[in-house]
């Protein structure tokens, strides 16, 4: 390592500037703001207020627990359908094909979140193809609606997210020597016992990474829930937006993000927690 | 496992991968495929195949070459998009510097803090720099009766919210290749007279290109498809991503098709060239 000198503090600094001014200030604004309840007659006091506005109106709480809650779920899903691909793709496929395989799974996730949404939407919708298709199949009479409820909102967001499971998993169970598996076989271990005790502790590191990417993915989404989502999936982010850009209310918006944010915050923590995982090192690869 | 398998499991497990492929190309497909309806609906029935979603000149058939909002917000999100991959290649490359090179106190705190915009939902991100650089705005206004109309939402403030994130991800991409990288290369270099400027320019960079080009790339693509973060800093000014958005609700035309399509081709051909030059890279090391 080198002496530091002027270099080491002319790198220091840009990125000083740019973790200070553009994450740490903008957040602790954000927080400051939160605490301000507004009254044109007495000025503005600081406190609590906002907050209580949280807890007070069911709707917003509510929001906030169906949005973690669906989140959760469809982190789930997108984790029971990207496993065995994944390991398809590590495992089982070879030389050309794997890389193919792989370049598939990525080329999707080039393409911007609002067309891939679309895409579902044309799919899924009345006048859709699929609802038509079924019909030309004589198996219904009439078109059915398939888009807004919570099950083609679950298939967006699996459907949105589901690169950043495959990847990290794939380059966990990359590293996992065949032997083991076998192993684990000649013990006597049928598939899902091979599974369950050898496969998947492998591959928590990538699990661990793969959820919490898709978690926040999901939590923070608001093209998915809006487009797809039936009228009653409201999503905490539209709250948040409804609150700044709709009703010009920064205060209760402000503290909508700060609660989100530290929401998020402690569902990573108990997940790296429960895992046993570290942050720099699961997300910093 | 695969090998293990036999018979119906094996079948079972590759008709798996099918129906995976299938669902991970299909809304794309059919978002492709609807570019050519000529019909003034998204859907089906199929009215038979034109070209006039690209080239239509009139009303209500305006294709993209002719749609001068569409194609003009296309030209917005193309310089946000250069301008946040060169800001954000800059930052990236001290940072990464930053990191290999140096020891210092707090180091492992600073790297976490340089993770934490992967864990920070965009929609936030967005809110706390909207907020951030608004009560700056006002403050600036009411002390020194000065209008920063860049602190308002809008070009800059776009920029500037996707810089906060971008960063991350390209120090991530620039790091991992830094890591690599013989130091005894850039002594020897230093040995031989060059100034630690000139041993990075003619040593060092050269190595680190090909991870530049990549982080170009990323950072590129990144910044034109999103979404989130760019929601809540859009002035009057649209990207592409929220042009489309409103058009969306307004109820679409197949020309959102077109241009999806269209998106589609650029960025698969944007990451075939970096999967060449990746290549490339891994023949010459």
């Amino acid at each position: 390592m080198k002496a530091k000198g002027l270099g080491f503090y002319l790198l220091l600094l840009p990125f000083l500037l740019w973790f200070v001014l553009l994450i740490v200030l903008p957040h602790m604004q954000m927080l400051e703001l939160s605490l301000i309840k507004r009254d044109y007659a007495a000025g503005d006091s600081v406190g609590g207020y906002q907050y209580q506005q949280f807890f007070g109106e069911p709707l917003y709480w509510r929001t906030l627990m169906r949005t973690v809650w669906m989140s959760l779920l469809a982190t789930f899903i997108t984790l029971l359908v990207s496993f065995p691909v994944a390991f398809f793709i590590a495992k089982v496929a070879k030389g050309k094909s794997k890389r193919l395989l792989l370049l598939t799974c990525l080329l999707p996730f080039w393409v911007s979140e609002l067309v891939r949404t679309y895409g579902w939407m044309i799919l899924l919708r009345e006048s859709g193809v699929i609802s038509k298709g079924l019909m030309a199949l004589g198996l219904t009479e009439q078109p059915i609606e398939f888009l807004y409820n919570d099950v083609s909102m679950l298939i967006g967001l699996v459907y949105t997210s589901m690169l950043f499971m495959v990847v990290p998993l794939v380059s966990t169970l990359e590293g996992l020597d065949k032997s083991l598996i076998e192993a684990g076989y000649d013990l006597g271990g049928n598939g899902w016992d091979v599974t369950r005790s050898i496969i998947v502790p492998y591959a928590m590191p990538g699990i661990v990474s793969g959820c919490i990417m898709v978690f926040m993915l999901c939590l923070g989404n608001y093209l998915t829930p809006r487009l797809l989502g039936g009228k009653d999936s409201l999503w905490f982010t539209e709250q948040i937006f409804t609150q700044f850009i709709t009703r010009f209310n920064w205060e209760l918006g402000a503290a909508f993000g700060v609660i989100l944010l530290l929401v998020s915050s402690f569902v990573v923590a108990l997940g790296l927690k429960l895992s046993g995982q570290s942050f720099s090192r699961t997300l910093g690869r | 496992m695969l090998h293990q398998l036999r018979g119906p499991a094996k079948s079972l497990y590759q008709f798996y991968m099918v129906g995976f492929l299938v669902f991970l190309a299909l809304p794309l497909t059919i978002v492709a495929i609807f570019a050519f309806n000529d019909s003034l609906y998204p859907a089906l029935p199929w009215q038979g195949f034109t070209l006039d979603w690209f080239i239509g000149q009139t009303e209500p058939k305006l294709g993209i070459l002719y749609d001068d909002g569409l194609l003009s917000s296309i030209g917005v999100s193309a310089s946000i998009a250069c301008l946040v991959t060169l800001v954000s290649i800059v930052l990236a490359t001290a940072n990464a510097w930053l990191f290999v090179r140096f020891d210092f106190p707090g180091k492992n705190w600073l790297y976490i803090g340089l993770l934490l915009p992967l864990v920070i939902p965009g929609v936030i991100l967005g809110v706390a720099i909207l907020v951030a650089s608004s009560s700056l705005a006002n403050s600036i206004e009411n002390t020194f009766a000065w209008e920063w109309e860049w602190l308002r939402p809008g070009f800059s403030l776009v920029v500037i919210g996707q810089v906060a994130f971008i960063t991350t991800i390209s120090t991530l991409v620039i790091l991992a290749r830094l890591r690599k990288f013989d130091f005894s290369l850039e002594e020897a270099a230093l040995n031989l007279g060059a100034s630690s400027w000139v041993a990075f320019i003619t040593v060092v960079l050269p190595f680190l290109t090909p991870a530049l080009l990549g982080a170009g790339v990323v950072s590129f693509l990144m910044s034109f498809e999103n979404f989130n973060t760019t929601l809540m800093l859009v002035g009057s000014d649209a990207p592409l991503t929220i042009a489309m958005y409103d058009r969306l609700r307004e109820g679409s035309t197949p020309v959102l098709n077109a241009v999806s399509l269209l998106l589609m081709l650029g960025s698969a051909l944007i990451a075939l060239i970096s999967m060449l030059f990746d290549n490339e890279q891994k023949n010459n090391t």
